[in-house]
């Protein structure tokens, strides 16, 4: 028979354990990414000219990003690799890419989505100002780009990326001001029996949180964030400390500290403790994040069912232990389809290679899917045990002040989306976005949609599942006008 | 302007340098547009929105925050656009023509 078309989107873990599974069959799969280098997000490579060593950049992990690197490397001539090549729809049995060398439409008979993650973001008042950053994104400037985002950095969120990525700053020389966890410490006794799963993986968090404390920097836990406060860069307490402030420090959607220009740009962060006080941290950036969300834009545009996940309040494509979605010939691996981390994405990865060659009628070792299936059973298991020790802060959402920019892309507030809602009755995302355009910006959707829908959910007294979730659209990222006038050319 | 981004590491590179709203940028080989002009400036556009100035936000081109255009008009992703010797920058986007009006 002629070799079947398999398209695999994305040349991150799951996407290159994808690829070295249809290669090691005999198949040519067409891998598209639209990084310069494979290895995705988190075994992103450096440029040509960068010398650090593995090491250095990927810690723990350094010898499975090599390992990665590698295979894909030994790949080349087996896959029709397209670095550099956005994926922007996907329709009728094909993928519509804008890449170096222009528009193409590629069929193909099965499909593998592996499209990564971007982080979730619960919204600070203040958060759109100059200098605050994704934590995906400040450990890209520094792994990257050997930079960091600030002289003096605060990590503000939860999740084991704040532990991580601070602890990297830390070592890289990197001033860190301190690390402010919204999960409260005690969260994680109930937790510890799930993080057992992954025993290395939770020491290693113990060696970070030591990492960063050893540095001198403050960690706080059950931290509520207020305030992400704006004024003359580098004013305040240079050592980072935290000083008491009253509410009056904080005046509103201009506010800044007494004594300082508001520049715009950020100043420090407010935040109240556990114990119900309020401290200030000077910082002059604000690395922040709650774990992750998986990239379904493509996973809808193929039509691929999704359903709510009540544990982490996201809204996930359908999918087999192997990774088979709804649709046939489409299959979803990786943090794409869930996030479950990098080791358990080249297991997927693997694993729905595998269930599209056994689709395909190609045989497949059954002792080989079994142990994959326990694998990434094993990090189900460890994943939801995070989602108890760092829970994503839904109360902050209903707490967020009206004058909180919700969408950064539209300055957006939480007041105006609450309007939305009682004003015109919108309690659906997709009705909400359309009357209040909160999830219609640059980023459609991707940095603002969770929250907003909690916003949303509070302001209307229902469920979050209730809301729903915001339909993705073509292009999945802006391209020109005049790029998308000439598809299928 | 103060800079924005600190660098740690690799600052062996070759440099290079460009235009950033007319003044000359140095930056290094193998920088992005987003660190040859962060560690050069504090921001890189102001919100349309006017509220305030941006400095980008994911660095993985999905928020599109870091957008800053050619003198030419076009209009890049200075997270994932390299930097070169000879690029002119500019951080306010230069009168816009729509297809359909050219």
């Amino acid at each position: 028979m002629a070799e079947p078309a398999i398209v695999i989107i994305g040349a991150g873990p799951a996407g290159v354990r994808a690829a070295q599974a249809l290669a090691d069959a005999g198949i040519r799969p067409i891998v598209i990414d639209e990084g310069r280098r494979s290895g995705g997000q988190i075994y992103r490579r450096q440029p040509d000219g960068f010398t650090r060593s593995h090491a250095t950049l990927y810690g723990t992990e350094a010898e499975r990003a090599r390992a990665l690197h590698t295979c894909f490397d030994g790949l080349e001539g087996r896959v029709d690799y397209r670095p550099e090549t956005l994926v922007w729809h996907i329709s009728d049995g094909q993928v519509w890419t804008l890449g170096p060398d222009g528009h193409q439409s590629i069929p193909y008979d099965a499909l593998i989505l592996c499209t990564g993650a971007t982080d979730r973001l619960m919204p600070v008042r203040g958060w759109h100002r100059a200098g605050t950053y994704s934590l995906g994104g400040s450990q890209i400037a520094l792994k990257a780009q050997a930079c960091a985002i600030g002289s003096q950095v605060v990590f503000l969120g939860s999740g084991p990326l704040l532990y991580l990525v601070a602890a990297q700053y830390v070592k890289a020389g990197a001033h860190v001001a301190a690390v402010l966890d919204t999960a409260p410490f005690a969260a994680r006794i109930p937790a510890l029996p799930k993080l057992l799963a992954q025993p290395a993986a939770l020491w290693n968090g113990v060696l970070l949180t030591r990492t960063i404390k050893r540095a001198g920097v403050p960690i706080l836990h059950g931290v509520t964030p207020l305030d992400i406060t704006g004024g003359e860069e580098g004013s305040g307490a240079p050592d980072g400390a935290g000083v008491d402030t009253g509410p009056a420090a904080r005046d509103g959607r201009s506010s800044s500290r007494a004594g300082t220009v508001d520049t715009g740009a950020v100043s420090g962060v407010t935040v109240r403790t556990a114990d119900g006080g309020e401290r200030h941290f000077a910082c002059d950036a604000i690395a922040m994040g709650h774990h992750l969300r998986p990239e379904t834009q493509l996973a809808d545009l193929a039509r691929c069912a999704f359903a709510f996940d009540p544990a982490v309040r996201q809204w996930l494509p359908v999918r087999d232990p192997d990774g088979r979605a709804s649709v046939p010939g489409v299959y979803l691996a990786g943090d794409g389809a869930r996030i479950l981390g990098a080791r358990s994405a080249e297991a997927s990865g693997r694993l729905a290679a595998l269930a599209a060659l056994t689709d395909l009628g190609f045989p497949v070792a059954s002792v080989d899917l079994a142990s994959l299936r326990r694998d990434v059973a094993t990090y189900v298991r460890f994943a939801s045990g995070l989602a108890q020790a760092f829970p994503w802060p839904v109360e902050q959402a209903a707490a967020l002040p009206d004058d909180a920019i919700v969408c950064r892309c539209e300055s957006i507030t939480a007041g105006e989306l609450r309007a939305t809602v009682t004003d015109t009755g919108a309690q659906e995302a997709n009705r909400a976005k359309a009357f209040s355009r909160v999830g219609m910006g640059r980023c459609q959707g991707r940095y603002c949609g969770l929250a907003a829908a909690e916003v949303i959910a509070a302001a209307a007294a229902i469920p979050v599942e209730r809301v729903g979730r915001l339909r993705s659209a073509a292009p999945v990222k802006p391209i020109s006008a005049g790029s998308a006038g000439k598809a299928g050319a | 302007m103060t800079a924005r981004f600190v660098r740690l590491a690799e600052t062996d590179r070759p440099a290079l340098t460009l235009h950033v709203d007319g003044a000359p940028v140095t930056a290094l080989a193998g920088d992005t547009l987003m660190v040859a002009l962060l560690t050069s400036g504090a921001t890189l556009r102001q919100s349309e929105f006017g509220d305030g100035p941006r400095a980008g936000f994911c660095l993985m081109a999905a928020c599109q925050d870091c957008w800053v255009w050619t003198e030419e008009g076009t209009k890049l992703r200075a997270c994932s656009t390299l930097a070169e010797s000879g690029q002119r920058i500019v951080t306010t986007e230069p009168d816009t023509t729509w297809p359909n009006q050219q």
